[in-house]
């Protein structure tokens, strides 16, 4: 077997005094305290921190992030979903509850509307499946991620909280239009 | 007795108010600068940048629960945080502070503050002592055996001050820099052995090895929650600051500017005072740089780098600056 002898590399005589490389790192850490000296100045660029200042600044999600479910109106102020239950019957931990009742709008071709729909957020796992199940795209995961409240009943989001959180969302097939 | 008053008073207000001050505002600027250094920003919460928060702090250290555990050896548990803080105070008195300003303007000067941080290490290993558990133990070891390590090599850097100067008294040497030069310009190598040193001697990284978290959970101080621990704290701050007045005295001209000359009277010794503590607000930056730049020694490494390099080294500098002396004065 071939051997290789490897030099190990000679210190002279500046390395060996070690304030050299003291130095050194004194430059660097320096560098990294200006930097975020600068930064305080133009935190909108900010350049060298990395800290997000959390409650005025916020994650930026993509549109498919998973938070919290919410109801969507189309772009004429109509309610989306038609009561069908099929997200109560899909959704795994049981959170949604809805309480369809009838509603006869001829011009509009309603028939029947959720009287009240809640979801219980104690529950909620987030997994989507009411926003993958509903047949009239009503149902959707909303980038709200952050739900604190100082009492349970808070949690339960009602109707009015449901839409409010959703908005409105661009329907580009209003099949309700064409009966 | 109006001198007695008075001095008390300015007894009262400089080891009262001025050093847990800057101990406090030293608190806030280690955690801002540190995350600074590490990119993040640090507490910016409380107060105008945080500047409160030392206060948040101080409140949160008087609630807790002072807890004497049962293993320990109670009255020495007791005694030690105050023995650790009252000799950092009081060494601080010989420092000229501002002009005409020391509290003890003594002959003896500089040999009073070795004599007094000398007794600081009491404090700490009596406390790691008596915590009565392996951590705390080791941990006070330690810091006697660093602190005798290296108190040798502050004491020999500062010996060609004096030989220069030809003065123990603070003033004195102050008022000779203030004639002819900063004497960290013909001291340099002397000044680098005295800065070294005294980081170790206030136990400051990289040199904490009493306290070495990583190794000791937290050394001499791991029995110890509540106020007591808040005083090792502060006396660690108050050693820093300490050190840093004395830097600035012996080797940075002390309360005095090169080139221009500060007005005789009150405002003159407001603008001294001024200048005295920017001066010294540098070399506790510089304590906080140094932290959060340089990993701990090694203990072997410490005690190899106290007897065999800065040793020799404070002695070569006292044998040169002597011949130099004996060279030039006829």
């Amino acid at each position: 077997m071939k051997t290789r002898i490897v030099k190990r590399p000679q210190l002279n005589l500046g390395e060996r005094i070690y304030l050299t490389a003291v130095a050194k790192g004194l430059l660097l850490t320096i560098k990294h305290f200006f930097g975020v000296c600068r930064d305080l100045f133009d935190w909108k660029n900010k350049r060298t921190a990395i800290t997000m200042q959390y409650p005025e600044e916020r994650w930026d999600f993509k549109d498919n992030f998973r938070g919290a479910p919410a109801l969507v109106m189309d772009q004429f102020g109509r309610e989306k979903c038609v009561a069908c239950q099929i997200c109560e019957f899909v959704c795994p931990p049981k959170a949604i509850t809805i309480w369809p009742a009838e509603f006869a709008d001829q011009a509009n071709n309603i028939e029947k509307l959720p009287d009240r729909f809640e979801i219980d957020m104690l529950r909620c796992i987030y997994c989507g499946f009411c926003e993958e199940a509903c047949p009239e795209e009503a149902i959707f995961l909303v980038k709200e991620a952050e739900l604190v409240h100082t009492e349970k009943k808070a949690f339960v989001h009602d109707k009015k909280k449901l839409y409010q959180m959703g908005g409105i969302r661009e329907d580009r097939i209003l099949k309700w239009q064409h009966k | 007795m109006t001198y007695v008053l008075g001095k008390l008073l300015h007894i009262v207000i400089v080891a009262g108010a001025v050093l847990p001050g800057v101990g406090a505002v030293m608190v806030w600027a280690e955690r801002r600068v540190s995350a600074f250094m590490q990119d993040r920003l640090g507490p910016n919460r409380v107060g105008p940048a945080g500047l409160l928060q030392p206060i948040a702090d101080l409140l949160k250290f008087i609630f807790k629960e002072d807890v004497i555990p049962g293993h320990v050896n109670k009255p020495l548990y007791v005694l030690a945080p105050v023995m650790s803080l009252v000799p950092a105070l009081v060494a601080f008195c010989v420092v000229p502070y501002a002009r005409g300003m020391a509290i003890a303007d003594v002959n003896v000067g500089i040999l009073l503050v070795f004599a007094i941080s000398s007794i600081a290490v009491y404090g700490v290993s009596i406390g790691g002592w008596a915590g009565n558990s392996k951590y705390s133990l080791l941990g006070g070891v330690r810091a006697s055996a660093q602190m005798i390590s290296y108190e040798l090599a502050l004491g020999l850097s500062v010996v060609p001050v004096f030989l220069i100067v030809g003065d123990l008294n603070m003033e004195a040497i102050v008022r000779w820099q203030k004639e002819h030069i900063w004497l960290v310009v013909p001291l340099f190598p002397a000044w680098i052995v005295f800065l070294v040193s005294s980081y170790a001697e206030t136990n400051r990284l990289p040199f904490d090895l009493p306290e070495a978290e990583t190794e000791l959970v937290a050394g001499y101080h791991v029995e110890y929650s509540s106020m007591k621990f808040a005083l090792f704290f502060l006396a660690e701050y108050i050693h820093m600051t300490t050190a840093s007045a004395l830097s600035v005295a012996l080797f940075f001209g002390g309360y005095e500017l090169p080139w221009v000359t500060l007005p005789a009277g009150t405002w003159g010794t407001v603008l001294s005072g001024l200048v005295f503590f920017a001066k010294m607000s540098f070399f506790l930056f510089l304590f906080i740089w140094v932290r959060w730049t340089l990993p701990r020694f090694r203990y072997d490494q410490l005690m190899k780098l106290g007897w065999k390099v800065l040793f020799p080294a404070s002695l070569a500098m006292v044998v040169l600056t002597a011949g130099w002396i004996a060279m030039v004065t006829p």
